[in-house]
């Protein structure tokens, strides 16, 4: 009892003005009207200032921006192509310029001797990656192979948009029968493992792009496939499908108007997830020796040529494993933090 | 208000469903009921009644599996065809439970309105269609202003004001109400209420209004029809109902609800209801009129005692 | 009177969380002062976002990553194995030190919805048991016992056969007996009730409310409910209090809160209340939508819903006037200096109609 005491007032003293505002602002209570005081920002905004939050989404946006840029334009504005080959510049290490005065990358081995010298270029000639077995510029053969690598980024988005996208909704919207024959066809074909197929395309087809798209767009598709049908499954339970059901719509407008756009959030993270295994899948096909064909290189091929004299040019093996390692935790961080800003349930009250 | 014309004839309906090959679910099992133009006819019952599966089977999301519903003297139980379906859209709609999951977050609260428009292309120009859905809009007591907002910039109870003007704006004549205040707060429901009677008295529409909870059914409805097990164990008038409950379900159900006054609320007794210890099998019972309106599920043997101890 | 003599469980002064949300600061608890003492039942009403939840949940120490306790405290007082009083502050401890010395073993908590409460995969005997082992370190045999009984206590038929069974198994009436008996099972002193029956029908919502009254005096439990429905806070309800908006608007006595209501949000909620005896054609409501606590709340946070509102209402907080009893209202309509405002008419005849239905059971 005291307690209540001891936090309770019977009275305030108020100052004048305060005594003044002590009467009822509606003279009629009776026909009062609240005004609205509801407001929330809208969820685009809501998306992306989570996004912008969020550190590992950043640094992994900015870092696909920039191997983007590279690959896009080194190839475009060097003076010479990744297939150019001069015998005479085979194994150079790499040599930056403002590098080379701190003593490293300058082009000089370990026995003091400058290679550049040696192979009778002039001062000033710069391999920043250095050159390979047939003297081909690596900068070069780089970028140029995380272009192959991109290409296999976009290619598992669009596989896993328009066919595993359109799969998962087809099977999960229908339902029945129709669901039944789609998911044991999927089966089989997830029953097959994607080394087979890519074998017997190499063997058909030759190895090469061709084999590699062809198979990703086979296999690719199908964990997204599944994504999208539990995503759909679930959605449909939802009382605004009943509710347009009942006002009369299309299946049509249901499934894209109504289904697509709550499920694309998912999707698109999903897909975006799915990237690193593709540019993962292609370079392990190239290491293998089922990927790109010389004189094409991908991340991969580097990786699988270099190797063979990885000590010696230890530069050969290491830059590309760098930039692939690079691009695939790129995507995962950009993924992981998509994910975050599009459902914050998990992390909010 | 109510007049004697009957809207919707439902006779014998029943829905199963089969859920493997040996087992079938009788969700709702040969119940007969009439809705008057105009008024509201209120389907009370626990979860697993079947009274959600009677409004869904009205409205067509299900396929009967047998009796017959007529609506506007039309048979409709039976396959549609295209265009019978279309008028079935346009004057039969439906309000449902959840006010967060019954509209699409994707969508303005303009577009999500003006779907059953778009979808029977009623209207002639982009201007019209606005027009009908501002009016609507400000039926249910929602602002122009609001209409270019996303639903989850809504409260829940503004957010079932939405759902009503999306079933309003085709303006049907029967709506069905689906639990659809039970979930929101005590204080809201009492709002949602309100609005749905006065744009019944507006619109002239006829509701089934379906729930749980006896008490805000009582503030609503014109007739009542208890639901158990899949069967209409009585129905009547709302005094029917209230004043002289027969059967023994019904009576428990009345017994259960809280009673708001705290003192009162010691002497409250409650009345126990079990149809297995009871021995009450529903199939075995026939519809015995009590009077003209009461209407009661009993054996002959069952009828006689609960008559007589009223 | 015999206040002086009830021993006090849970006292929370000045409670004040907040949580960081990606749209800024949400003040949630805006100053809570509760007293629980034991045996009694206390029922903590209000709307959804009106922080009844995040209360119950900061007795238990649950808390959100994003939540911050700003101030205050949560005093809970019991006597220990050896017979000493020991009092803590559940705000001061870490979230692990709640769970391993308060949580089931002095303060249990039963959630609104049975089907999600429970482990789908493991039986509900085992359910049961693993509290009991993990805090009072039963033998299996001492806790199947034990088990059987506690579910017999809560009203299971024969419970050795339900020992085995899978909540599947079970009707929702029955999970939430379930629920019950695993929150009993360590001899709790506290039972925090949240929203115990909103998922279940009224007529197994009655059975259960009578089964928790049953139980508290059986063990002399003190409860604690959270509900938004006042027809369940009349049944079961010693002491009421109506929060809103982060705050406690009015609490006191079940009578004096259902028969002599002073904050016009209480008067609202009563009103909005159906009632089976009264034949009125029109509800009435509380007008406006519950206010979003992002903005910073000026003044009465009930102000802009209020058809009593005074001026003041809208600039200075009112503070919690003391009017007699154990009533205490936070109103500016309380001041001595106010004008006098009546009870809506509506309410008004209700109360009559309450009060004299009490006096014609007095007379039987």
């Amino acid at each position: 009892m005291s307690e209540h005491v001891f936090t309770s007032v019977t009275d305030v003293d108020l100052t004048p003005e305060e005594l003044a505002e002590l009467k009822l602002v509606n003279e009629s209570p009776d026909e009062f009207e609240a005004k609205d005081t509801y407001e929330v920002t809208g969820f685009w905004t809501d998306v992306f200032a989570r996004l912008r939050k969020n550190r590992g989404a950043i640094v992994g946006f900015a870092l696909i921006a920039i191997i983007t840029l590279l690959a896009v334009f080194v190839p475009l504005f060097s003076s010479v192509t990744y297939k150019d080959a001069n015998i005479d510049h085979a194994y150079l290490p790499p040599k930056v310029p403002v590098l080379e005065k701190l003593g490293i990358l300058d082009g000089i081995d370990e026995n003091g001797v400058d290679l550049y010298a040696e192979a009778g270029l002039p001062d000033g000639t710069y391999y920043l990656f250095g050159t390979d077995s047939m003297g081909r510029d690596m900068f070069v053969r780089l970028w140029n192979g995380t272009r192959i690598s991109l290409l296999m980024a976009l290619l598992a988005v669009l596989t896993d948009l328009i066919i595993g996208m359109s799969y998962g909704l087809v099977s999960g919207y229908f339902g029945g029968k129709v669901d039944f024959l789609m998911q044991r066809f999927v089966e089989v074909l997830n029953g097959i493992p994607s080394l087979v197929i890519i074998t017997l395309f190499a063997l058909v087809l030759k190895p090469g792009m061709i084999s590699i798209i062809l198979t990703l767009m086979i296999t690719g598709w199908i964990p997204m496939s599944r994504v999208c049908r539990a995503q759909v499954l679930k959605q449909k339970e939802f009382e605004y499908v009943l509710a347009s059901r009942v006002l009369g719509s299309s299946n049509r407008h249901i499934i894209f108007s109504e289904i697509v756009p709550n499920v694309l959030g998912q999707v698109v993270i999903m897909s975006m997830f799915s990237i690193p295994s593709a540019i993962f899948t292609e370079s392990y096909l190239a290491f293998i020796g089922l990927g790109v064909r010389a004189p094409m290189a991908s991340l991969g091929s580097l990786v699988s040529t270099g190797y063979k004299s990885f000590l010696a040019y230890p530069y050969l093996v290491i830059i590309p494993i760098i930039v692939l390692g690079t691009l695939m935790v790129s995507f995962n961080l950009f993924a992981d933090g998509l994910r975050d800003a599009f459902d914050p349930t998990m992390k909010e009250m | 208000m109510a007049s004697s014309e009957i809207l919707l004839e439902v006779k014998n309906l029943k829905q199963y469903f089969r859920t493997s090959r040996t087992y079938t679910v009788k969700a709702v099992d040969d119940i007969s009921f009439n809705i008057f133009r105009g008024e509201t006819y209120g389907l009370v019952g626990e979860s697993g009644s079947g009274k959600s599966t009677t409004g869904r089977a009205i409205i067509r999301l299900y396929d009967p599996t047998g009796g017959s519903i007529r609506f506007r003297g039309h048979e409709i139980a039976g396959n549609l065809t295209k265009d019978e379906k279309a008028d079935l859209r346009n004057n039969m709609q439906m309000i449902f439970q959840d006010p967060m999951s019954c509209l699409n977050a994707r969508k303005k609260v303009i577009d999500i309105v003006g779907e059953g428009l778009d979808a029977h292309h009623a209207y002639s120009s982009k201007a019209e269609r606005k027009e009908k859905i501002i009016r609507i809009l400000e039926k249910v007591g929602l602002t122009e202003e609001q209409a270019t907002r996303y639903p989850h910039q809504f409260s829940g109870g503004q957010r079932q004001r939405i759902g009503i003007a999306r079933a309003l704006v085709m303006q049907p004549e029967l709506v069905i109400a689906d639990e659809c205040i039970s979930a929101l707060d005590v204080s809201i429901q009492a709002q949602v209420v309100n609005l749905m009677r006065d744009l019944q008295e507006e619109m002239g529409i006829t509701y089934l209004f379906i729930a749980h909870d006896l008490s805000m059914v009582k503030y609503i409805s014109d007739h009542i029809g208890v639901m158990h097990n899949g069967h209409i164990v009585e129905s009547g008038t709302t005094e029917d109902i209230f004043s002289s409950p027969l059967h023994p379900y019904t009576q428990s159900l009345l017994s259960a609800i809280p009673e708001p006054n705290p003192e009162a609320a010691k002497y409250k007794k409650h009345v126990h209801y079990n149809a297995k210890e009871m021995g009450v099998d529903y199939t075995k019972g026939k519809l015995w009129d009590v009077s003209e309106s009461h209407k009661l599920l009993a054996t002959e043997e069952e009828y006689s005692k609960w008559c007589r101890k009223h | 009177m015999a206040e002086e003599t009830r021993e006090r469980v849970l006292s929370i002064r000045d409670l004040d969380i907040s949580f960081d949300t990606s749209n800024g600061t949400m003040n949630a608890i805006r100053g809570v002062r509760l007293d629980l003492y034991k045996g009694e039942t206390i029922a903590i009403v209000g709307e959804s976002g009106s922080g009844k939840s995040v209360t119950a949940k900061a007795i238990m120490g649950i808390m959100a990553k994003n939540q911050h306790i700003n101030g205050g405290s949560i005093m809970y007082s019991y006597t220990d194995d050896e017979g000493r009083k020991e009092t803590l502050d559940i705000t001061k401890m870490s979230e692990d030190e709640v769970r391993k010395t308060i949580c089931g073993k002095h303060i249990a908590m039963v959630f609104q919805d049975p089907m999600t409460s429970l482990n789908p995969t493991i039986t509900i005997g085992k359910q049961i048991m693993e509290g009991m082992v993990d805090h009072y370190h039963y033998s299996k045999e001492e806790a199947r016992k034990k088990a059987i009984e506690l579910l017999d206590d809560v009203g299971i038929v024969d419970p050795e056969k339900r020992f085995g069974q899978y909540p599947h198994q079970l009707s929702g009436g029955m999970r939430q007996r379930v629920v019950i008996a695993i929150a009993l099972a360590c001899n709790p002193d506290i039972l925090i009730c949240d929203e115990p029956t909103t998922a279940l029908d009224v007529t197994i919502q009655a059975k259960i409310l009578n089964l928790i009254k049953d139980l508290q005096k059986k063990k002399d439990l003190s409860v604690i409910y959270i509900t938004h429905d006042l027809g369940v806070v009349a049944q079961v309800a010693d002491y009421v209090a109506v929060m809103y908006a982060g705050r406690i608007v009015e609490k006191g006595s079940v009578d004096e809160i259902y028969y002599d209501p002073r904050h016009p949000y209480t008067w609202g909620l009563l009103s909005s209340m159906p009632d089976l005896s009264t034949n009125t054609p029109r509800l009435f409501a509380i007008p406006g939508n519950p206010i979003n606590l992002l903005n910073q709340v000026k003044g009465d946070a009930f102000a802009a819903r209020n058809p009593y509102a005074l001026q003041l209402d809208f600039e200075k907080q009112p503070p919690m006037f003391n009017v007699g009893g154990k009533h205490r209202v936070a109103s500016w309509l309380c001041h001595p200096k106010a004008p006098k405002v009546e009870m809506p008419h509506s309410l008004r005849v209700k109360i009559d109609n309450m009060l004299k239905e009490v006096n014609a059971y007095g007379k039987q």
